[in-house]
């Protein structure tokens, strides 16, 4: 997966703030992973790549590579709901360090 | 849309008997609005019923949502005026209550909505009558009001508050008058469309929705800036005034009438101003034409802009009356009538002070006949100390 580094934008005073809250990078500069506190790990032993996972992924930071699920953790929040609805628990949650 | 029944057959204007809320429909259909999304309540479903009518018959070229709800009408003109559309829609009341977190969204989003209040009293007890109680309590959202007098002013004012909504990026409302006005038909002049069209060049808007540039909108923004965006917001309000003054001198060039931000009648020599708002400024005015033959210097200043408020003009005109009495369909309960609230606090940091006396009539639709503003007058005359409520007509 390709590291997407944060473009930060410099606002000095009203004068260049746009009149909305309106993000003018792209979403792909703002990684929302850093907002994790538990982390899902998927277990490919056990995994039979059903894809319930990719599925329920309420931000689609699960995406499927070479018919496996694969998590973006630059911006997967650790909300776990993928390893809630795993039915073969093949999704581990681990404390974010 | 066509210009048939508008026009006479030389081309001339052709003047139309049409009610207030009709008036707000066609102020919608020459200002070419794209999309309406409405839902009914009464006394405001004429204008809904005419647009959507208007929508069927492809003599209107926009999209008519149906919605289920007051606060869908307003999310659902939000979302289309972000794609850039130019949208209109109208309410009433409780309709208005419902929409209230959705207004002060089309604000903070910077979104030039048009939308039509007919004032009714609110609920509970039921009531469709009118008082103004539903839109002043819109006050602090950051919308434009503007209320009216005449079925002309109301259509004229839906091309105005397009035009200044568009230059400054925020909402407006146009406030008319249970059946007193909405309900009652005058001549009208619809003007024709190609004149319009010169007057209000297309919306455009610089941050609009589109999947070909993709942005986040409105997310969460930390106090760093948050208070910065607030002072956008004033800022933007207190170039509406210019913006509304401009619009409304072009408008006397294209269309040959003008409105201003307040209407002064015969106050330039006046020892006692009467401030109204609406449909009583009308009665007002037959009071002090009534005085003044008597011998009475008495004067009327009617209120049309509410938001931004003419603290100028305001203070301008009351600087040489001796006596001023404000007469509010309205009540901010624990205080006084909101139009009073406004006039003395703009008089309070200049250096003219009249007494200004705060009278409450007309509540739930009770009229407010030429009597009463009379006997409003007297009292004023009579009285020398100020009060803030002074109610009238009330059976105590």
């Amino acid at each position: 997966m390709k590291r997407r580094k944060n473009k930060k934008i410099e606002f000095k005073s009203v004068k260049d703030l746009p009149p909305i809250a309106v993000s003018l990078g792209s979403m792909s500069f703002n990684c929302t992973g850093t907002w994790r506190n538990v982390k899902p790990l998927i277990d490919y032993e056990k995994c039979n790549n059903c894809g319930i996972c990719w599925k329920f992924c309420p931000d689609a930071c699960i995406y499927v590579k070479d018919g496996r699920p694969v998590i973006d953790y630059y911006y997967c929040k650790g909300c776990i709901i993928c390893a809630e609805e795993c039915p073969r628990k093949a999704i581990e949650t681990v404390k974010e360090e | 849309m066509s210009e048939e029944g508008h026009r006479d057959r030389k081309g001339g204007v052709m003047q139309k008997v049409i009610m207030g809320n009709h008036a707000l429909s066609y102020g919608a259909v020459v200002s070419r609005a794209q999309v309406i999304p409405a839902y009914p309540i009464t006394p405001q479903t004429e204008v809904v019923s005419l647009l959507s009518e208007l929508c069927a018959d492809k003599v209107l070229d926009a999209k008519f949502i149906k919605v289920e709800s007051e606060h869908s009408a307003m999310a659902a003109a939000i979302g289309a005026s972000a794609v850039g559309a130019r949208t209109f829609t109208a309410t009433s009341a409780q309709g208005l209550a419902l929409m209230h977190e959705m207004i002060h969204w089309a604000v903070g989003a910077r979104l030039p909505v048009v939308l039509g209040n007919i004032n009714r009293a609110m609920g509970p007890p039921w009531t469709i009558w009118t008082e103004q109680n539903d839109s002043l309590s819109q006050r602090d959202t950051g919308v434009l009001q503007f209320y009216c007098e005449s079925i002309q002013e109301i259509l004229d004012t839906v091309i105005l508050a397009f035009k200044v909504s568009e230059r400054v990026y925020l909402p407006s409302m146009i406030v008319l008058d249970a059946f007193v006005l909405s309900h009652t038909s005058e001549n009208c002049d619809i003007p024709d469309v190609r004149l319009v069209d010169k007057y209000l060049p297309p919306y455009k808007l610089k941050y609009k929705m589109d999947w070909r540039h993709p942005h986040a909108f409105g997310g969460l923004t930390s106090p760093d800036w948050y208070y910065e965006l607030r002072y956008k917001i004033e800022l933007a309000m207190e170039q509406a005034r210019g913006e509304i003054r401009k619009a409304d001198l072009e408008f006397k060039r294209t269309f040959g009438r003008s409105y201003g931000l307040v209407e002064p009648y015969r106050c330039k020599d006046a020892e006692l101003i009467v401030i109204a708002s609406s449909t009583i400024a009308g009665t007002a005015r037959l009071v002090v034409d009534e005085l003044r033959e008597k011998g009475e210097k008495v004067g009327l200043l009617r209120i049309r802009v509410f938001r931004p408020f003419p603290c100028d003009e305001v203070r301008k005109i009351l600087k040489t009356a001796k006596k001023v009495c404000v007469i509010d369909r309205n009540i901010s309960f624990g205080h006084s009538g909101i139009f009073f609230q406004e006039v003395k606090s703009s008089m309070y940091n200049s250096q003219f002070h009249p007494p200004i006396f705060g009278f409450i009539a007309g509540l739930g639709g009770r009229d407010v006949t030429p009597d009463v503003i009379k006997e409003i007058v007297e009292y004023t005359e009579s009285h020398e100390q100020p009060e803030d409520k002074i109610w009238i007509g009330v059976k105590r």
